[in-house]
């Protein structure tokens, strides 16, 4: 148990820096995802905190010890890798108990340990089996194994579940946050994936080109989005993302269609700046929600309908940018309908247009 | 219908066609070594005759008695010869395996300034014909005083197979992927044990049949022996072979019974690493 401190870390392969000075503090016992979309410096950091890259600077503790120049090994951490990195030459019940067996635990504490852990994630019958034996979902269980075996300070998961197939990510997700809620270890997780960043985070770290973009819970990160970056990457589908001057008060798009400045968003008038209203803040009326404090609504032609049973995704032309909005109770819709929509402008967002950056007041 | 037993017919033909095929191919590749320990066993007039008698008339142990004889009788220092080969071949085998493992895995593993033109270089004295070297070799062995010593083989031999090795084991350690030493660092190895703890068992198939190729390279090499040994101090089987001949005749009876003693170990060898090197050899072919 202990927690991780990044103060200025950074990284560079000679003239190229691929992680600028970041600053992350996570608590013990915090489960911490860093998402981004890839070649955004996550895996590096991660790699960094593990020991398996240089720092290049600034500093990394872990617990209370500084330990930039620790080898792996001393850092008391496991980690999962993409590929499962299992010794193809050893048993599970040798892959599990490996660890203790290089830090001459005695034999009846390592088999104790290994069973123990095989029980936790329902590897008993397949002990005697070698990797190559096994299929992806129960090789991505032996490689959780190996890390919990050893109760580390630190959980360090590196996009475990993109090997695997949809059905089957989403049950590892599962048992991923129940193996955290059992035992409390702190927990650094990688992935490209929102979705799996939204359900395992307790705070969520959006990682762009080297650098932090907004650290928060999935709830801040969804509602707030710091700018239209992590507006378009965190949620699903993406938040749609409308240009706009501010005229007379109002956002007015290309087409001179006028939308209310969503509450607690201001901006100068003539600014160029972008309305951002996610799918399920506009809907069809009569097949929306019920109405919040402040709505607005728009007339769209529906060019195409995605049914996905509870609800139907419908893409909209709105001043020559397509828009994503959400039916409930759907009823069939013919192409090229013109639908009146409603929008929730309490949850909608307003961006400088040339910076991104969130337009809050 | 008809169409069908067609079809089935051909495929029969076809099968007829591969297995004679086969056999043709693989007499010619065994019918040298058969006719070397056929004639291991038989009198040397049946080796000489004319037509050549395919089927043995008798078979006797006389070359073998012969060639353990004293030296009056045709006999040759065999146990010697058969020592300084093995001296010389496992010593050189196990130093140029070290070298390649060593090599290899800092070719597949580290990033190094030169390090594409080293290993062109490397790969470059491996289109150098052996025989070229003997002059030179000769020379600077004379020189150093190392004519007719083991050292002197085993260290021509070293040379001859370090960059096949080299070469070879890089191809298996590029197929162990990195997280494997690295997954065994943070299982708590420093970075020596997670080589020999989790690399090595990995590419073992692989280092096993390098071993074999440098094993009979070195075994099985004549041109260069011949020439850097004198005496029964070095001489290796291959050249004890010359021993047979003399000035006016040949024995070739005795040089087939040598032959013989001289591929059974190499063929238990073999035999022995046969899964490795299968193992080994398809493992590398992958390589992408």
């Amino acid at each position: 148990m202990a927690q991780v401190q990044l103060q200025g870390i950074v990284k560079a392969y000679g003239a190229l820096q691929v992680v600028h000075a970041i600053d992350l503090d996570i608590a013990d016992g915090e489960f911490v995802v860093l998402v981004g979309p890839s070649g955004c410096g996550k895996s590096t950091t991660l790699r960094m905190i593990a020991g398996l890259e240089d720092i290049s600077g600034g500093m990394l503790r872990i617990g209370d010890r500084v330990v930039n120049d620790l080898p792996p090994r001393d850092r008391n951490i496991s980690m999962v890798f993409q590929n499962y990195a299992l010794y193809p030459h050893m048993t599970v019940r040798e892959n599990l108990g490996f660890s203790l067996k290089i830090a001459k635990r005695a034999e009846a504490e390592i088999a104790k340990a290994v069973t123990e852990a095989a029980e936790i994630l329902s590897l008993t019958p397949l002990l005697e089996r070698k990797p190559g034996q096994l299929s992806g979902g129960q090789r991505q269980r032996v490689a959780m194994g190996r890390a919990i075996v050893r109760h580390p300070d630190v959980f360090l998961f590196d996009e475990p579940l993109s090997n695997l197939d949809a059905k089957l990510r989403t049950q590892m997700r599962v048992e991923i946050k129940k193996l955290h809620q059992r035992l409390g270890t702190t927990i650094v997780y990688v992935t490209h994936d929102q979705v799996e960043a939204m359900t395992l985070a307790d705070r969520i770290v959006i990682m762009r080109d080297g650098r932090i973009e907004q650290i928060g819970t999935p709830l801040e990160v969804f509602e707030t989005p710091v700018n239209t970056f992590v507006a378009t990457f965190i949620g699903s589908p993406p938040m749609n993302l409308l240009e706009g001057r501010i005229t007379d008060g109002t956002v007015e798009l290309a087409d001179g269609t006028r939308l209310p400045i969503p509450p607690g968003h201001g901006a100068a008038e003539g600014r160029a700046v972008t309305f951002g209203v996610r799918a399920d803040n506009i809907m069809p009326v009569g097949h929306a929600l019920p109405p919040t404090a402040h709505m607005a609504d728009v007339e769209m032609e529906v060019q195409l309908s995605e049914p996905l049973g509870t609800e139907t995704l419908l893409f909209a032309m709105l001043a020559g940018t397509e828009v994503q909005a959400k039916m409930l109770n759907p009823r069939p819709v013919r192409l090229g309908e013109r639908l009146r929509f409603q929008i929730s402008l309490d949850k909608c967002h307003l961006f400088d247009a040339e910076t991104g950056a969130a337009l809050r007041v | 219908m008809a169409s069908n037993a067609e079809h089935r017919l051909r495929k029969r033909l076809l099968r007829i066609a591969h297995l004679t095929g086969l056999f043709l191919a693989m007499s010619l590749i065994c019918l040298p070594g058969l006719w070397i320990v056929l004639n291991s066993f038989r009198p040397t007039v049946e080796i000489m005759a004319k037509p050549p008698v395919w089927i043995p008339n008798s078979l006797n142990l006389d070359h073998y008695r012969a060639m353990f004889g004293g030296v009056g009788e045709g006999g040759v220092p065999v146990l010697t010869y058969f020592r300084n080969s093995l001296i010389i071949s496992v010593t050189s085998t196990l130093v140029a395996l070290l070298v390649g493992m060593a090599g290899g895995y800092a070719f597949a593993r580290y990033r190094f300034k030169g390090k594409a033109a080293l290993f062109v270089g490397l790969m470059a004295t491996r289109a150098v014909p052996g025989v070229a070297l003997s002059l030179p070799l000769f020379i600077i062995m004379a020189r150093a005083g190392i004519i007719d010593t083991h050292f002197g083989l085993i260290l021509t031999y070293v040379a001859l197979n370090v960059p096949f090795t080299v070469w070879l084991i890089d191809g298996f350690f590029r197929q162990v992927p990195r997280e494997l030493a690295e997954a065994a660092e943070i299982d708590g190895c420093t970075r020596w044990q997670a080589f020999w703890k989790v690399e090595f068992p990995v590419a073992r198939a692989g280092i096993a049949s390098a071993g074999i190729f440098a094993f009979l390279t070195s075994w099985n090499e004549y041109a260069l022996a011949s020439q850097l040994t004198r005496s029964v101090n070095s001489k290796t089987m291959p050249v004890g072979l010359l021993d047979f001949t003399s000035q006016f005749t040949l024995n070739w009876g005795g040089m087939c019974a040598l032959a013989v003693l001289m591929i059974i170990p190499a063929l238990v060898l073999t035999f022995l690493v046969q899964k490795h090197l299968i193992a080994g050899l398809t493992f590398g072919g992958v390589k992408g």
